[in-house]
């Protein structure tokens, strides 16, 4: 493990759903790197293939139907895609950690919280049972749960969902990893304790300068979260930027429609919200050229046979769109 | 359109698919009987305790008294079916009431169906239909309820979890909001989406029915008016020793068609099980 | 007179843990042509509450009256006509269709239900469906061949169905993507301008309330906290809960989110099983005094057309 590199450098990862309808490109050619420290936003609805990159990332995928069929995912500058299942079961937990979008079925329902965190500290670290179970209660006070050790017994359908969350995160930091994945972590959670989890891996991505992918619909979450994002549409990343340039200067069209779409208090009020004519095309039924054609305001002729690339109009932004281009 | 694509999903099933092929054939065998054979089956036609292959005249030999038992097996394949067919129709008649009932109102009408449901299972089933059978004559129709009576309880179940899991489903709320009567969410709302697996359940139950009047018959309570197999078989019984040809056609006919009957029941449970779709 | 009056009206459950108070004496107006946003945290009652009024599940007291009749009484056939007036859109677009039913026939339901003839049935419904945007043939389809988005549309189409004066949205967006969203409620706002219709709209996200509603009712354990325009519950939320959640919901503008004073509230709701004696919010109230652990707050004016249940405001 070399110690400059990067936490997690994604490079044209390429993840196909093999079904009885034929080979859908789930994930097509995904190029993405995380900095130490940093928090980089996957966005899109549903369907466009955010959560199948995490769990081609944590090689979790459900294969039938779901394969990598190319790219690679450097993990502290090693690629982990070709490694066999059981040098995953070392990496999973200890290097890379990932939160789940429903907190109460990622938990053993039938294990109290205590057997959930020494069980993951004992399969990665040299802590023996005394050693891991204080340290599972140190984790629960820096998760910051309520009575943490009482908790220590509890089962999970006695916790909150909000309780369980801080549970998930507690075992996913446990190890200290150096990359945490968050597929939807607060989707499930009311807005205050959505706030409250928020702001938790905020304060646990800076204190361990982790770096966090953190897959999301929700802008306002993004907004409040994110330094980097990348939209993704179909399959494919179509825009990639930083949180205040996105936000400003959205370039690709979908960006533009998506924060049209999503209300924002205090800002000044629309009349009416943008929509995006159309629907999230189904990945066995994707058009010839630009995913996003039949939807977009600024179609061109070339739109409709041409996969636009990504392109650089500006430092550290990209974008796929044959009319952001030339703007 | 739809139903092509069921038809398509059911053929995938190879087992099923064969199942559903041979059901049909002992159906057109049962149909045209009397086209094949238009002789009384019973009647005596040769001599007595012929071998399969013995006379080209009787592919399947003879019976003790001398009777074509191809003849008697594709008559009989006529009452077998329609015994289970319509068995299984009281009891699925029986069994959805019961449990669309029971699974709707919830309750204390609940409680009432399963205690009742749960005393039909604790009694020995074939000792019921005997009972039945014994006391009120041995007629055809009498058979037939009194199969359809014992087996009407995983009918009952079966539905009535559909019910409790669709009746809080929010179309049935919808249609609630709307002012829609009870009677009309049950029969015209619920039901056609709870019928699926009890449709699976009551291919099976055709099976067992099959079985269950065989056992009767073999045991020599069967309808002496009818040929069902079950009583070919109890006809037969004596001379096993020595021509067991007699018991041993006719039972084979009754396994594959209890077999098919069951792949044809699964075939259908791949087919109508919308979970299993897109695999 | 109001559309919609509720006077006190509560709901109870009975569970294996003892009695639910899921609504507990609410009190609120709705006026012709309004749209009135409820919001609040899963378990505060607002679902409930929006099913109370379609009578969906018993009331345990108060009174609900749709133009000024008390629907409680009422016989099957003034409960017909009510329900004329009173229509709902539900949450789960993939289940409040009949799977089994064609789309025509979802949608002319409530129309055989009030006795139309079949073929101005027909007709109506290929109406409705050109109102919300659905092409004509989709009446004969199924609902499983339409996305999440065209599923609300067919919701809304039934709602609509018998020009009802108000209908009750609960969570019609929650379900749905964000652009699909968008276009959900643009045309909930369309049919408003255009046919008069009001909205009781329930909902947990604050921004589309903001957006859509007119006045903001908030809700918290069965309970509500404050009512009030739009606008001044966002300028100046009065009630120390309605703060909170305004502060907790995220703004989808970085700058914004960043520049605002973030006070996190400790804590998650408390179970409606055994809430806290007093105010119910007591428990995670950074306000709370002595007098919160045993008084329960009444509604009552705090100015600019605002009511508050809260001791200090």
């Amino acid at each position: 493990m070399s110690g400059s590199a990067l936490p997690l450098e994604i490079v044209d990862l390429r993840t196909t759903l093999f079904t009885r309808r034929g080979e859908m490109k789930a994930v097509d050619g995904l190029s993405l790197t995380v900095a130490a420290g940093e928090t980089v936003a996957l966005v899109g609805e549903s369907g466009c293939g955010k959560s199948l990159s995490a769990l081609s990332i944590m090689r979790l995928l459900p294969d039938p139907p779901a394969r990598i069929v190319g790219g690679q995912v450097k993990l502290n500058g090693r690629d982990i895609v070709p490694l066999p299942e059981e040098a995953m079961l070392g990496i999973r937990g200890k290097e890379i950690g990932m939160i789940f979008q429903d907190p109460l079925s990622s938990l053993n329902p039938v294990a109290t919280v205590e057997k959930q965190i020494v069980e993951v500290l004992m399969t990665h670290t040299e802590l023996g049972r005394g050693q891991a179970r204080v340290r599972a209660h140190e984790l629960l006070e820096l998760v910051g749960m309520p009575d943490a050790a009482r908790r220590l017994d509890a089962y999970p359908h006695q916790l909150s969902g909000g309780m369980c969350q801080r549970v998930i995160i507690a075992m996913a930091i446990a190890c200290s990893p150096s990359v945490l994945i968050a597929d939807e972590p607060t989707t499930a959670l009311d807005v205050t304790v959505q706030a409250q989890v928020l702001a938790l891996l905020k304060k646990l991505q800076a204190d361990a300068g982790m770096a966090m992918i953190f897959i999301t619909h929700d802008l306002g979450v993004v907004a409040e979260t994110a330094d980097r994002v990348v939209v993704m549409y179909a399959g494919r990343k179509v825009e990639e930027a930083s949180v205040d340039d996105l936000f400003e200067n959205p370039l690709h069209p979908y960006t533009v429609g998506l924060i049209g779409a999503t209300p924002t208090p205090g800002a000044e009020r629309a009349e009416r919200l943008a929509d995006i004519p159309g629907m999230v095309p189904p990945l066995n039924a994707l058009p010839q050229g630009c995913a996003f054609a039949p939807r977009c305001p600024r179609v061109m002729d070339r739109c409709l046979t041409q996969k636009p690339a990504l392109t650089a109009p500006a430092p550290g932004r990209l974008v796929a769109c044959f009319a952001a281009e030339r703007t | 359109m739809q139903r092509f694509e069921f038809l398509g999903r059911f053929a995938r099933n190879r087992g099923a698919f064969v199942g559903a092929c041979l059901i049909l054939l002992v159906a057109l065998m049962a149909a045209f009987a009397s086209v094949f054979f238009p002789t009384d089956p019973l009647r005596i036609v040769g001599l007595p305790e012929l071998w399969p292959g013995e006379d080209p005249e009787f592919p399947l030999g003879t019976d003790s008294l001398g009777r074509d038992i191809l003849s008697m097996i594709v008559h009989g394949a006529r009452a077998t079916l329609l015994i289970g067919l319509f068995a299984s129709a009281v009891a699925t008649i029986i069994g959805v009431g019961v449990g669309a009932i029971a699974g709707f109102f919830g309750g204390w009408v609940d409680e009432v169906a399963m205690r009742a449901a749960e005393l039909f299972q604790t009694i020995p089933n074939l000792i019921f239909v005997l009972t039945i059978v014994v006391i009120l004559g041995s007629t055809l129709t009498n058979i037939v309820i009194a199969i359809g009576i014992v087996s009407w309880t995983p009918i009952a179940r079966m539905t009535r979890a559909e019910f409790l899991s669709l009746r809080d489903r929010e179309f049935v709320q919808a249609c609630r909001s709307m002012g829609m009567s009870d009677f009309r969410i049950i029969v015209s709302e619920i039901l056609p989406n709870a019928l699926p697996p009890v449709i699976v359940l009551s291919s099976l139950v055709v099976a067992g029915a099959i079985l269950f009047e065989s056992a009767v018959s073999f045991l020599g309570l069967g309808d002496p008016n009818v040929a069902s197999w079950g009583r070919l078989v109890g006809d037969g019984r004596q001379l096993i020793r020595s021509s067991w040809y007699i018991c041993a056609i006719p039972g084979i006919a009754i396994m594959i068609t209890v077999l098919c009957l069951n792949l044809v029941g699964d075939g259908l449970n791949d087919a109508l099980n919308p979970k299993l779709r897109d695999r | 007179m109001s559309l919609l009056s509720l006077r006190d009206v509560r709901v109870q459950f009975n569970t294996a843990g003892g009695v639910v108070r899921a609504v507990n004496g609410v009190s609120l107006d709705l006026a012709v042509g309004e749209t009135l946003g409820l919001v609040g945290e899963s378990g505060c009652g607002k679902s409930t509450l929006g099913k109370a009024i379609m009578k969906l599940v018993p009331v345990a007291g108060g009174e609900i009256l749709v133009e000024g009749v008390d629907i409680a009484p009422l016989n099957r056939e003034q409960l017909t006509n009510m329900r004329r007036k009173v229509q709902m859109i539900f949450q789960d677009p993939y289940g409040s269709l009949n799977p089994r039913s064609t789309v025509g026939r979802s949608v002319a339901q409530p129309l055989v239900l009030a006795g139309w003839k079949a073929d101005a049935t027909a007709e109506r419904v290929e109406t409705l469906l050109r109102w919300v945007g659905l092409p004509s043939d989709a009446k004969q389809r199924y609902p499983h061949e339409f996305s999440g988005g065209q599923r609300q549309r067919i919701g809304i189409a039934r709602a609509l169905a018998l020009s009802p004066k108000l209908i009750i949205c609960d969570e019609p967006v929650s379900a749905l993507d964000v652009s699909v969203r968008a276009q959900v409620i643009n045309l909930l706002e369309d049919l408003k301008s255009q046919f008069g219709v009001s909205y009781l709209f329930i909902s947990h996200d604050l921004s589309v309330v903001e957006h859509i509603a007119d006045r903001v009712a908030v809700m918290y354990l069965g309970m509500l906290f404050e009512v009030g325009g739009r606008d001044q519950i966002w300028r100046e939320p009065r009630h120390p809960y309605t703060r909170a959640l305004l502060a907790a919901a995220p703004i989808a503008n970085p700058k914004l989110a960043r520049a605002r004073q973030r006070t996190v509230l400790q804590g998650e709701l408390p179970s409606p099983l055994n809430p806290p004696p007093g105010c119910p919010f007591n428990s995670r109230c950074p306000m709370a005094q002595d007098r919160c652990r045993v008084e329960k707050p009444a509604l009552r004016a705090v100015g600019n057309g605002v009511q508050a249940a809260c001791h200090f405001v």
